[in-house]
């Protein structure tokens, strides 16, 4: 996708303002990127969290294309009925147009509790695109550690103390147990990389089939950073590899930025939030994370040089 | 052409009404004693015989998960379950019913664990008596298709789900003779399905499911409360379009022998085969014996129910299922729905059936004899052991 940032302000917004999320939020930079990039009609359905609660307050919304949230861990299930729904009218003639289906869901909707229903979608074969908007923890119900919060990180239930410096596990590989349902389509992505994003999108959407595209969205409240700093911690994400930009299509893992010998330390990354505030001078712990770090990317290499 | 005689079991009268009514979504999951309903319509998919896309989800959470979206998106929707299945997606048969959808369940009544027990009783519909779906109760498996029929129709009319509840395995896995009617006039009879809003109306962008707080939560409960009063009404022009189809006469509650009888016993689904049956032969004793049962369970149809029972010397409520801490779920509400008359009678509680328990012609004559002479206490047990029987 070529598109300078003047030709995207002026495509047409399908997520607009007046939704109550945080100042600095990736969330609603996600959604509106992803919908920008979908030239088609499309329904969306949302898993309960903070997109939800913040974008549909009654009587208002922020979506201006047909919306649905059902319950918490089950935006896969439910997008599957409604595409479900589309083939048969679109069978029986009562529906013409082409239309795409996208869900959207937190870490805590994805990761956790939705797991199920996603894979159960996934191997149905639904032609739908999944985004996750993942912010590393449950920040909808005030910032509890999730499967998807990195190792070390404060949350409300991974705590810093005399016996625990925040959380103790590594985080979940989604984005590989999705690539393992051997789908079309699987990518990682940030907001900062935005026509990245946006031409992940657009193949999510044409490839017939699941798609998924996992995309770090920084939460200034959660990760204690300021609000004008989305952008650059989620580009520093990339830029350390601790959330490489790639897809696997067809099963071909393909690196879509390799930072080669510019490389940041994981020190930076850890450095940019205060949820590591109790790392900042551990350099135990930072490189055992800049180990964990370097093993998942040398292994991402390792796929992606197979072809 | 018109009705047609068929031996079937009650799965089958489900699965034959669906293929009938012919759904655009069917999402399910398996669980015994529903199974065979899914399995006769998965035939039925791949023989071509409907236009449905069937959903196979992974648990009964998707089901219902499905069943929202895909009826959201304005199809016909409809699904089916038991027992541990219906409570795993209770959270969303909750959410069904708040936003209006009409989607259609075949319950096959299964006892919820624990323990686990595969059988029937009504602990499982019972506990979603309070979701906001509409219950139909189905005595034999001619009532489990008329009931199919009814509620796709009552559910339309209204924008309210509907549970159709059927006995496990008494029901529904005994073949028995039934009549239903010819396609066509199915057809007419259901009509088509034209929701307002729905998402995939691309031109009209609707918000389903915004979050609402204590400023409008509270007037969408109201709306949904009394939208619950528009339920009988639209039942009965409903059931008298089908009674000239089939032939019969239908109402919320169906009355046997009532208009002599002294003492009455009220039920659910198939005992009401077995009571009727006790009333022929205690009858021919000159007893005066009568019976009552509930078709329509959810809105309770406390009017019907009232009109029938007072004046009566004595009444036993067979509940199929306990409510722990209180008295049983219908013998409460029969007891509520005459509390404000003068002339009621006294009603008394039968808890019996639980698990799959067997219950016979000798269990209800007891009943009816206890309730004779007065020696029935206000809350009984049927066909339990007591704590020194083997």
């Amino acid at each position: 996708m070529r598109m300078n940032l003047k030709q995207l302000a002026s495509k047409e917004e399908r997520f607009v303002s007046g939704h109550r999320l945080c100042p600095g939020c990736a969330a609603p930079i996600i959604v509106r990127l992803t919908l920008k990039a979908i030239k088609q009609a499309v329904v969306v359905a949302t898993a309960t969290g903070c997109l939800e609660v913040s974008s549909t307050i009654f009587p208002y919304t922020s979506w201006r294309v047909p919306w649905i949230h059902n319950a918490f861990e089950n935006a896969a299930a439910t997008i599957s009925g409604v595409e479900a729904c589309y083939r048969a009218l679109k069978r029986q003639g009562k529906i013409r147009k082409e239309i795409k289906f996208v869900a959207f869901g937190g870490d805590g909707g994805t990761y956790d509790i939705g797991l199920q229903s996603l894979s159960g979608a996934l191997e149905r074969g639904h032609d739908f695109l999944y985004v996750c908007y993942d912010n590393e923890a449950y920040m909808n119900t005030g910032i509890q550690r999730s499967s998807a919060t990195p190792m070390g990180a404060w949350t409300n239930t991974s705590q810093v103390g005399s016996a625990q410096l925040g959380k103790k596990e590594h985080m979940k590989d989604l984005t590989s147990i999705v690539a393992a349902h051997n789908i079309p389509y699987v990518a990682q992505a940030t907001p900062a990389n935005y026509l990245d994003l946006m031409r992940k999108v657009e193949k999510g959407v044409s490839i017939k089939g699941p798609a998924f595209i996992n995309v770090l969205s920084p939460c200034p409240r959660g990760w204690r950073f300021p609000h004008n700093k989305t952008i650059k911690i989620a580009q520093l994400a990339v830029d350390t590899c601790f959330w490489p930009l790639y897809e696997v299509e067809n099963g071909v893992y393909k690196i879509n930025f390799d930072p080669g010998k510019n490389k940041k330390p994981i020190r930076e990354w850890i450095l940019s939030q205060g949820r590591y505030k109790h790392l900042w001078k551990n350099r135990g712990f930072i490189r055992e994370i800049q180990e964990f770090v370097d093993r998942r990317w040398e292994r991402l290499k390792q796929l992606s040089s197979m072809g | 052409m018109g009705v047609i005689k068929k031996a079937m079991t009650g799965a089958d009268a489900a699965a034959e009404a669906m293929r009938q009514i012919n759904p655009d979504v069917v999402a399910a999951y398996p669980i015994t004693p529903q199974t065979p309903i899914m399995h006769r319509f998965a035939q039925f998919v791949a023989e071509g015989k409907v236009k449905t896309e069937f959903v196979t989800v992974e648990s009964e959470h998707s089901a219902m998960s499905a069943c929202v979206g895909a009826a959201t998106a304005g199809g016909r929707v409809m699904t089916a379950t038991s027992a541990n299945g219906l409570a795993l997606m209770f959270e969303i048969v909750y959410i069904a019913a708040s936003n209006r959808l009409p989607i259609v369940m075949n319950v096959v009544n299964r006892a919820l664990s624990g323990p686990i027990n595969i059988h029937c009783d009504h602990s499982d519909s019972m506990a979603c008596r309070d979701s906001g779906w509409i219950q139909l109760y189905s005595e034999n498996a001619e009532e489990v298709y008329e009931n199919n029929l009814i509620a796709i129709k009552l559910a339309e009319r209204v924008n309210m789900p509907v549970m159709v509840c059927q006995d496990g395995f008494i029901t529904s896995h005994s073949v028995e003779s039934m009549r239903v009617l010819d396609d066509a006039s199915v057809r007419r009879f259901i009509g088509q399905y034209k929701p307002k809003h729905y998402l995939l109306d691309v031109e009209h962008p609707i918000t389903s499911g915004p979050f609402d707080f204590y400023d409008y939560y509270f007037e969408h409960k109201r709306q949904q409360i009394e939208a619950m009063t528009k339920v009988i009404p639209a039942f009965y022009e409903i059931v008298d379009e089908l009674g000239k189809l089939m032939g019969k006469h239908y109402e919320t509650v169906e009355e046997y022998y009532l208009a002599d009888a002294e003492f009455v016993v009220v039920s659910l689904n198939s005992t009401a085969g077995t009571v009727k049956h006790t009333v022929d032969e205690l009858r021919k004793q000159g007893k005066r014996v009568g019976a009552l049962k509930i078709r329509l369970f959810r809105p309770f149809p406390r009017e019907d129910i009232a009109k029938y029972l007072r004046g009566k010397k004595a009444v036993a409520v067979l509940d199929r299922a306990a409510t722990f801490g209180h008295v049983a779920p219908l013998y409460h509400e029969i007891r509520s729905a005459l509390y404000e008359f003068p002339d009621k009678p006294r009603v008394v509680s039968y808890i019996y059936g639980l698990g799959g328990r067997d219950v016979n012609l000798g269990h209800i004559t007891k009943v009816f004899n206890e309730l004779e002479s007065g020696t029935a206490q206000e809350e009984n047990y049927l066909g339990v052991r007591d704590e020194d029987e083997p």
